[in-house]
């Protein structure tokens, strides 16, 4: 008995000691301190904090992920960060105002929303030249590309619609009225729904991305929270569409959604003002970036709990992480 | 028996009195619903309506916001070892008053063993109500990891003793089983609210540092940093430190009360008026 024991508890330690391996770094831009955090993905310690532009929000990997993509708001465009030297060795032009972008799954290009203008600006990575721009509606935000890469989804927040752009033709295919504010697009990994999430609305509506309806719309209810305070934001959903997880905001938690049956299955508590999820190697933990509190939130996927939370910079928006 | 008791003597003398205790709480199943209901309607009743108590603090041992119902579990295994701990004065001063303390007293054996045994028993049917709590606990989603359940055990034993040991002093000093009543507002309220059970120690420093200062002399406060730390694998030295230390005190301080040539008894004239064991 004593032996299996500790046979078993040998195994546990070098199983433990195996998910260790994955040497993951999380990146979170703060939007009011101005810089970048770094967080070693196994220790989450934070490594260092880079000085960027003025109010960095939307981050994302370049395709090798040896760079990183800042939208740096104030300054009026991007700036990229090299993750080795950790040193800012350019800028991208944006147009006015960037907030949220996507880039192409093939890594160029940018697709790129100017909060201000009403416009979507296409950057090319290599170049650093704008190849087009693509008129929205009011205040556009979210971002999100299909896997093939051939739709755009942009959302802009006070036309409340999602708008379907062809990448080839840089033209409008279609519109989705959602509902109010809509911050966030989210594709599945099958490229089949488009999810968006409408901040004021409080709703995820789920569409379905040939025939541009709306199949189903998610609403969420947490006791004790009123429903002003649910204001969904970031979306991530698992490669094989099993689980879905949507940022709440001031709601402070994230839900938990069975990415098939649209049914929330656990409202996570996490930090104040929960903006932006992406998920660790291996979608084995989801971080979420929280503005209020000045931390991100670790959540196991598997056991659907916040295992901890890190002190960042402050107002934390965006989160990226690099395998 | 005549000269020193011997080691199975000592084991046996254990096991009558646990097996007492044992059988008198098997008798009393309201007592057991009771000593559930009490932890239970402040979990599902009280932890609702104070949600926002916590705010938002990461506090140790947890390393992310909890809610409520997870911050007052610890303190309500308190609660009932601290319910248990004054449960089983009540039934020291019973034993008196019925007679069968005298019998208890008579054994050749030291009394300070006799006390003990008497305590661990105690602790044993905590344990076993904090176990029935906890379980139910699991199904309102104040799920620690499973190997708190098992560095809870040590914390346990200690708390108990400590709030078993306090029982014990008080009822040196009852003298009949009216006075109950007293112990309930003048030791158990003041313990309990004036502690980190219901709120961290941080929001009373807020609202009043000599509330928080008190609060920390507590002993009890201290009981219920150690469960807590111990339900998440963790040691709070300083609680540690401070629940041994009380530990002995009361303990000591309850053998000298219980020494018929010494103590309160004989002082007071011995229990139920009828004169002390041995007096």
């Amino acid at each position: 008995m004593l032996q299996r024991l500790l046979a078993g508890s040998l195994g546990l330690c070098l199983s433990l000691g195996s998910a260790g391996a994955f040497a993951s770094t999380i990146y979170v831009s703060n939007e009011k301190g101005n810089s970048i955090t770094v967080i070693d993905g196994e220790t989450l310690k934070v490594t260092a904090t880079v000085p960027v532009g003025q109010r960095p929000r939307g981050i994302t990997l370049s395709h090798d992920q040896k760079q990183l993509y800042i939208c740096t708001s104030d300054d009026n465009h991007i700036e990229v960060l090299d993750l080795d030297s950790l040193k800012v060795v350019g800028t991208l032009p944006s147009g006015p105002d960037p907030e949220l972008f996507v880039l192409a799954p093939s890594g160029n290009p940018l697709y790129v929303a100017n909060e201000n203008d009403n416009l979507v600006t296409v950057v090319d990575v290599h170049t650093g030249s704008v190849r087009a721009e693509v008129p929205v509606g009011v205040e556009p935000e979210g971002m999100g590309i299909s896997p093939d890469g051939k739709v755009l989804v942009n959302t802009s927040e006070t036309t409340s619609m999602a708008h379907f752009i062809d990448t080839q033709t840089h033209q409008i295919m279609a519109n989705v009225l959602v509902d109010a504010r809509p911050r966030f697009a989210e594709f599945t990994s099958d490229g089949k729904q488009v999810w968006v999430s409408a901040e004021v609305g409080g709703t995820v509506s789920v569409i379905d991305a040939a025939a541009r309806k709306i199949v189903h719309k998610i609403t969420f209810a947490v006791p004790g929270i009123r429903p002003e305070a649910l204001q969904p934001v970031g979306i991530s959903i698992t490669k094989d569409r099993k689980l879905a997880f949507v940022a709440l905001g001031p709601a402070n938690r994230v839900a938990v959604i069975d990415a098939q049956t649209f049914e929330v299955l656990k409202y996570l508590l996490v930090g104040q003002r929960v903006w932006h999820l992406a998920f660790g190697p291996g979608e084995k933990v989801i971080y979420s970036t929280n503005g209020v509190s000045n931390d991100i939130s670790v959540i196991d996927v598997a056991e659907q709990r916040v295992v901890k939370s890190v002190t960042v910079g402050a107002l934390p928006w965006g989160v990226a992480v690099r395998d | 028996m005549s000269g020193r008791p011997t080691p199975a003597q000592y084991l046996r003398c254990l096991d009558g009195i646990v097996g007492r205790e044992a059988l008198r709480f098997l008798h009393q199943r309201e007592r057991f619903v009771a000593a559930l209901v009490r932890p239970l309607v402040w979990l599902f009743i009280f932890a609702a309506g104070f949600r926002s108590v916590l705010g938002v603090s990461i506090i140790p041992p947890y390393e992310t916001y909890v809610l409520y119902q997870v911050y007052i579990v610890p303190g309500l295994v308190g609660m009932i070892q601290l319910f248990n701990g004054m449960q089983s004065s009540l039934s020291m001063v019973y034993d008196r008053e019925m007679g069968s303390m005298r019998t208890l007293l008579l054994s050749p054996l030291p009394r300070w063993y006799l006390l003990t045994c008497k305590l661990l028993a105690g602790v044993a049917v905590s344990i076993l109500q904090v176990a029935v709590f906890l379980a139910i606990a699991w199904f309102w989603d104040v799920q620690p990891p499973w190997w708190g359940y098992l560095t809870l055990l040590p914390a346990l034993l200690l708390s108990g003793l400590m709030l078993g040991a306090l029982g014990l002093l008080l009822s040196s000093f009852i003298k009949q089983l009216e006075n109950f009543a007293g112990i309930m507002n003048f030791v158990i309220f003041p313990m309990f609210f004036a502690s980190s059970a219901l709120y961290p120690l941080w929001r009373i420093r807020e609202t009043s540092p000599l509330l928080y200062h008190i609060c920390q002399f507590n002993p009890f406060t201290h009981a219920v940093e150690l469960i807590r730390f111990a339900l998440y694998g963790q040691v709070n030295w300083t609680s540690l430190a401070a629940v041994v230390g009380c530990t002995l005190v009361f303990l000591a301080l309850a053998i000298y009360g219980y020494d018929p040539a010494r103590g309160l008894i004989a002082r007071r004239g011995g229990p139920g008026g009828g004169g002390g064991p041995g007096g």
